[in-house]
């Protein structure tokens, strides 16, 4: 079984090398494949993880326990259940947003989505702002504070000297670049034009290490082609 | 020749590159590594962690970017068993549970781990920021089963856990940007260690926060797991993948020199 598996394996990867070619049904069928397992896959996996645990065993379990104290045969285990009652709100808040199917009551799935902004919104802004603006203005001035302090060790003085002003430098022309409320003529144009190169650095580390990424994919698939299905069959 | 050059035809590259790549999986070389500081400080914080520290391993990758995060866990998960350090295991990505299950099982298996004690596998609950929130508040009100099924109030790993208050560190494995909203909201709100192995793609966007001290450590794609290996002194995925990577690099190198060359010659004749 572990053999025909690898052979699967194998097929499906040379058909996904094969586009380097040029696009073929070959490509297609396992890209296709591909797509629709990684779908269905992610859905039986959120039924099973999340809808049963989170809202189908709780609430089945809390409507026996209701079911129970309606026919006088409650007992301490199932009133304890009862809780699970609390899920209808939830449950029933998320519903709404199959009222979209008719075009009647289509104008309910707007308080599922207010509710699901007001949530995200209250719990991101305060925490973006920290992690993403506080705590790096932090960071770029924090250098200073240090040599200011004398807390730097004397063989790395030269090293956070150059590395704080190099920080300070890139972060002032870079947000000088996205400043578009004044025109980019004399110094703010050549500070923006720093800040470009500071971004073109940026984006030449970030494609420098995406390539190195992909080649990791690539070099993952290729040792299983040599290693479990060459290897398989010599 | 220029002209040729400029004109390569993009499958002559391909067969190239998989020329690079074929040779030294065939015939492993085994090139000299050094030990980056974020890879240092991260093995530096685990192997500071006195027995029985708990940290959490989230498993933020899928089946098609696996490549560089599972060398890294395989990595740390070994020099967690070796430290008795125990690993509660989990992922925010619906198409990973079953890889990452086997392959704590199998690293588990390895080290003689036992489920439940030394490390145990939560699975995948859908909404990754009320999962991260809610584990804050309590870990059994997110997870009230393990993936098995078992309740984890009957997990004898669980017993002293209630939320991140309990957790030395986190680690998160990620191929997308949940290493930013376990930063975010774990870490910001909740004052929870974060480290992270993230694949190559997203490795810039993670040094401002090494910087700031918002990640203890961080492993950087294959570089970063080869790394980890090299500090445990055991030899794995990264470190063969790493030396196949560099002859790629290489070649990558000279092609972009080689065409930029041709490219400034050209325009130059032209004018």
């Amino acid at each position: 079984m572990e053999i025909l598996g690898i052979w699967i394996a194998a097929f499906l990867t040379l058909c996904i090398f094969s586009c380097l070619y040029r696009d073929n049904p070959f490509y297609r069928f396992a890209e296709h494949l591909f797509v629709g397992i990684s779908v269905g896959y992610g859905i039986v996996i959120s039924f099973h993880q999340g809808f049963l645990p989170l809202a189908w065993e709780p609430l089945s379990e809390a409507m026996g326990a209701l079911w129970a104290e309606i026919t006088r045969d409650a007992t301490p285990e199932t009133k304890a259940g009862l809780g699970g009652l609390v899920k209808i709100i939830p449950i029933g808040i998320g519903l709404l947003f199959f009222a979209r199917l008719s075009p009647r009551h289509t104008w309910l799935v707007s308080y599922p989505i207010a509710i699901f902004i007001g949530f995200t919104s209250g719990a991101q802004i305060p925490n973006v702002l920290q992690a993403a603006i506080f705590e790096q203005t932090r960071g770029t001035i924090e250098p200073f504070a240090a040599m200011h302090a004398g807390t730097i060790p004397p063989g790395d003085f030269l090293g956070v000297v150059i590395g704080a002003i190099l920080m300070v430098v890139g972060v002032t022309c870079t947000l000088t670049y996205f400043f578009f409320s004044v025109e980019h003529r004399g110094p703010i144009n050549w500070l923006s034009k720093v800040g470009i190169a500071f971004l073109m650095i940026g984006f030449g580390a970030a494609f420098g290490n995406t390539v190195m990424g992909r080649a990791a994919l690539l070099i993952h698939r290729v040792g299983f082609l040599i290693n479990d299905w060459l290897g398989s069959i010599f | 020749m220029l002209e040729k050059l400029m004109n390569i035809d993009r499958r002559i590259i391909f067969i190239l590159v998989a020329v690079v790549v074929i040779i030294p999986t065939l015939i492993p070389v085994n090139l000299p590594t050094t030990v980056s500081e974020p890879t240092q400080k991260l093995y530096d914080y685990i192997d500071a962690l006195p027995p029985e520290s708990t940290i959490i391993m989230a498993f933020d990758y899928g089946p098609s970017s696996l490549a560089e995060p599972e060398p890294m866990a395989k990595a740390v998960l070994r020099h967690c068993f070796d430290k008795d350090i125990r690993v509660i295991g989990m992922t925010l990505y619906a198409n990973t549970p079953t890889l990452a299950d086997n392959l704590m099982q199998k690293i588990a298996t390895e080290n003689n781990a036992i489920y439940g004690e030394d490390y145990i596998f939560l699975g995948y609950r859908p909404g990754a920021l009320q999962v991260i929130l809610g584990m804050g508040t309590n870990i059994a009100s997110v997870y009230e089963t393990d993936y098995n099924g078992t309740a984890i109030t009957e997990i004898p790993l669980m017993e002293n856990i209630t939320n991140y208050d309990q957790i030395d560190l986190l680690l998160d494995l990620a191929a997308g940007s949940s290493t930013d909203a376990w930063i975010i909201y774990a870490n910001t709100r909740y004052d929870l260690k974060i480290a992270a192995g993230v694949t190559g793609v997203i490795i810039a966007q993670m040094y401002p926060y090494l910087q700031t001290g918002q990640l203890v450590g961080l492993m950087p794609g294959y570089l970063g797991a080869t790394e980890y290996e090299k500090l445990l002194n055991v030899p794995g995925d990264g470190t063969i993948g790493l030396n196949t990577a560099s002859f790629i690099h290489l070649l990558i190198i000279g092609i972009v020199v080689l065409c930029n060359i041709a490219f400034f010659i050209h325009r130059r004749r032209e004018e």
